[in-house]
């Protein structure tokens, strides 16, 4: 499914790399370990986290990950914006919290695990 | 864990000096200095604060008064009181020993200070920034975030195993027992050459400043 249809369908509102919505989310990853998305989180995924440090950009870009939703309200930090624009890097908010918006995700076809 | 004890222990284990990190306090870091002014045992004032990343940076200050005011913010920024039967007392005593008091607020969550605000505040009050056991995956810098964030000032790494390696991402890296229990004291150790087991001269040391250095053992 691609990103935009997502963002639309869960009401996300998108913060940054707006022009990068085409992209087709083939997965979804929830964590807020960077270093066990960094081992764990496959290429396309949409990553769910609550982190919102500039490191977070890096993380997605190094794993390919198709964009970033931070969930329960809070907002990337002004690094992580301008990181995150230089990328290209679609990152969304919402107020849900992280175990809705990923029920809500897999209610939409998005799984964790290869088909 | 109480002033004399640590003392004691730290002497029977021949250590020159110790740091003393509560976790997102100070209250009891006097009693220490106190208490180690008495055996001849030099104490670092210092704390381990929780970023709102949770990852733990060590803060260590030369005088008493610029740790307490790191500690005003650190308690501005930390939510919840503690409840004693579900974390356990957190007991504010002297350098005898004696129970004055207790911390009311919930010193084992986070501050919501960013990491690099955590840094600033350590380094505005004349402190040293330190990451602490970066390479555990719980509240550890590697294991929250991943990998150092780019330009990120910390004056050093702290691993928990004694290491050999000379430095890490340019950093010197030292290594401490993180005691929690008597017997965890002096279990890991940094070694530095030095005029004396003081702040100033550990700092010195860190930057390879004036001939002193971390000796590798």
């Amino acid at each position: 499914m691609k990103l935009a249809r997502i963002v639309e369908k869960l009401s996300l509102a998108v913060r940054t790399g707006s022009e990068n919505l085409d992209t087709e989310v083939t997965a979804g990853y929830s964590s807020d370990l960077m270093s066990d998305v960094i081992a764990h989180a496959r290429a396309g995924s949409l990553w769910i986290t609550l982190q919102i440090h500039q490191n977070i950009v890096a993380v997605a870009s190094m794993n390919e990950l198709a964009g970033i939703v931070l969930v329960n309200g809070r907002e990337p930090e002004e690094e992580t914006i301008a990181k995150a624009e230089a990328e290209g890097l679609p990152i969304m908010v919402t107020q849900l919290p992280n175990f809705e918006l990923a029920g809500r995700l897999y209610s939409l076809g998005i799984s964790g695990v290869p088909a | 864990m109480v002033p004399s004890a640590i003392v004691k222990e730290a002497k029977r284990r021949g250590l020159d000096v110790i740091g003393v990190c509560d976790h997102n306090s100070a209250e009891n870091v006097a009693a220490v200095v106190r208490a180690g002014e008495r055996e001849a045992l030099p104490v670092i004032a210092g704390m381990e604060i929780t970023s709102r990343e949770e990852v733990h940076v060590l803060g260590f200050f030369g005088d008493e008064g610029q740790l307490m005011r790191v500690q005003d913010l650190v308690y501005e920024k930390l939510a919840g009181k503690n409840d004693p039967e579900v974390f356990g007392p957190q007991v504010v005593v002297d350098e005898f020993d004696n129970v004055l008091g207790s911390a009311d607020q919930l010193l084992i969550g986070a501050t919501s200070l960013s990491l690099e605000e955590t840094v600033d505040a350590i380094h505005d009050s004349g402190g040293l920034a330190i990451a602490a056991h970066i390479e555990r995956e719980r509240f550890g810098l590697i294991g929250q975030l991943g990998f150092m964030p780019e330009g990120l000032p910390l004056d050093a790494v702290e691993v928990s195993p004694r290491s050999t390696s000379s430095g890490w991402n340019d950093l010197p890296v030292v290594s401490f027992s993180d005691a929690h229990l008597l017997n965890d004291i002096g279990k890991s150790s940094t070694c530095f050459l030095a005029e004396e087991g003081a702040f100033d001269e550990i700092a010195k040391a860190l930057k390879n400043e004036e001939g002193r250095r971390i000796v590798n053992r």
